[in-house]
C-alpha cells in the first residue's frame, strides 16, 4: 500500500501501524462489526453468514495493503486462541441439557455413525469421482469434525493439515449456511434433532449459528460436534485405507 | 478433553456452573473467533486450485447428506424408542 500513498508521513505512519500485531486484531474486529450490521439488516437471513462477510472483508484488506496472512495472524492469534475456551465452554449448555440427552443416548449415537459415515465416504468418493489427489482425498475425510481434531487427523492419514483447516472451515459456513433448507425439505421440524444433525455435519461455525437459533438447539449441536469429533478421530485412520482400495 | 472436565465439575458443583454460565454462553455466541482460520483461504487455495471442482463438490454434496441423514436417522430412532415407552406402559 505505501507505494500508492502520496505523502511521506501516511507513509511512516502505516509502516508503523503495520508493524504492530494489534492491527490484525483490529481489523478482526472490525470486519465482524461489519458483517454482524450487514446480517442484521439482511433480517438475519443465512445467506449473509457473518463469518462467510467477516472473511471476505479481512481477505480484501490484506490483498489490498499486501500484507502477508503471517503477519495479520500475529495480530489475530488472539482471538483465534478464544476458541480453544468456547470449545471447553460447550460443558456448560450440555450439562443443561443432559437428562434429555440421557434419554436420548442411543438414538443420538445411532444418528451420529450414520450420519458422520455418510459424510466422511461421500465427501472422499464424490472427490475420488472428480480426480482428486490422494492427498486432496486425505484432507477431505475428517473435515466435518472442529479444526483441531481434523488436523491431526489429517495428519494422520497423509493429508495437508492447513488444507483441511481450510476445507474444515469452509464446510462448516456451507452448514451453517443452507442447514436450514436442507432440514426444511427433509421435514424435521424437531429442535433438537435439527441441532444435533448441524453440530454432527458442521461443527463449530454450525453450532454458533445454532446458538443464534435457540440455546436448546445449540446444546444439542455442540453434543453433535463433540461427538462426530471423537468418532471421526477414531473411524477415519481404520475407514480411508478402505475406502482407497475399494474406489 | 478439558470439555468433559468443565462438564464433571458442573455436575458436582452445581453452584459453580451457574456462576461461569453467562461468561460461557457469551463466548459461544460469538461468530467472530472463526474468523482468522477463515481467512487461511488465501495462503492454502493454492495446492487445490486445479482440483477446485473436485473439492466443491464433495464439501457441497457430503455436507448435505450428513446433516441430511444424520437428521433422518436420529429422528426415526428416536420416534422407535418413544414407541417401545408407550408400549411398555401400554401392556
Amino acid at each position: 500500500m505505501n507505494a500508492h500513498l502520496p505523502f511521506a508521513k501516511l507513509d511512516a505512519i502505516w509502516v508503523y501501524l503495520a508493524a504492530s500485531p494489534l492491527l490484525g486484531l483490529t481489523v478482526t474486529l472490525v470486519a465482524y462489526l461489519i458483517a454482524m450490521s450487514l446480517y442484521a439488516r439482511a433480517k438475519h437471513n443465512p445467506l449473509a453468514n457473518p463469518v462467510l462477510i467477516a472473511v471476505a472483508i479481512v481477505v480484501a484488506a490484506l490483498k489490498i495493503t499486501n500484507t502477508p496472512y503471517r503477519t495479520y495472524f500475529e495480530g489475530a492469534q488472539f482471538v483465534h486462541f478464544l476458541l480453544g475456551p468456547a470449545t471447553v465452554a460447550l460443558a456448560l449448555p450440555l450439562y443443561r441439557q443432559w437428562d434429555k440427552l440421557k434419554r436420548g443416548a442411543l438414538p443420538l449415537l445411532g444418528g451420529l455413525v450414520a450420519g458422520s459415515l455418510t459424510a466422511i465416504v461421500s465427501a472422499v468418493g464424490i472427490a475420488k469421482l472428480f480426480g482428486a489427489s490422494h492427498q486432496t482425498l486425505a484432507s477431505l475425510a475428517p473435515k466435518s469434525v472442529t479444526t483441531p481434531i481434523a488436523m491431526a487427523v489429517a495428519e494422520k492419514v497423509g493429508g495437508i493439515p492447513s488444507l483441511t483447516a481450510v476445507l474444515v472451515i469452509s464446510t462448516g459456513v456451507f452448514g451453517a449456511v443452507s442447514a436450514r433448507w436442507i432440514l426444511d425439505i427433509v421435514r424435521v421440524r424437531e429442535t433438537e434433532v435439527r441441532g444435533f444433525a448441524i453440530g454432527v455435519a458442521s461443527h463449530g461455525i454450525g453450532t454458533a449459528r445454532a446458538f443464534q437459533v435457540s440455546e436448546e438447539m445449540g446444546a444439542f449441536s455442540g453434543l453433535g460436534m463433540g461427538l462426530n469429533g471423537v468418532f471421526t478421530a477414531f473411524v477415519v485412520p481404520v475407514l480411508l485405507p478402505v475406502l482407497l482400495r475399494w474406489l | 478433553m478439558l470439555l468433559l472436565l468443565l462438564f464433571a465439575f458442573a455436575v458436582f458443583r452445581p453452584a459453580a456452573a451457574e456462576a461461569i454460565e453467562p461468561t460461557a454462553l457469551e463466548l459461544l455466541r460469538h461468530l467472530s473467533l472463526f474468523i482468522p482460520a477463515g481467512v487461511g483461504i488465501m495462503v492454502s487455495a493454492q495446492p487445490v486450485r486445479g482440483e477446485a471442482f473436485a473439492v466443491i463438490a464433495s464439501l457441497v454434496v457430503s455436507t448435505t447428506l450428513g446433516i441430511a441423514v444424520t437428521a433422518l436417522a436420529t429422528r426415526a430412532l428416536l420416534r422407535r424408542q418413544r414407541g417401545h415407552e408407550n408400549a411398555g406402559e401400554g401392556a
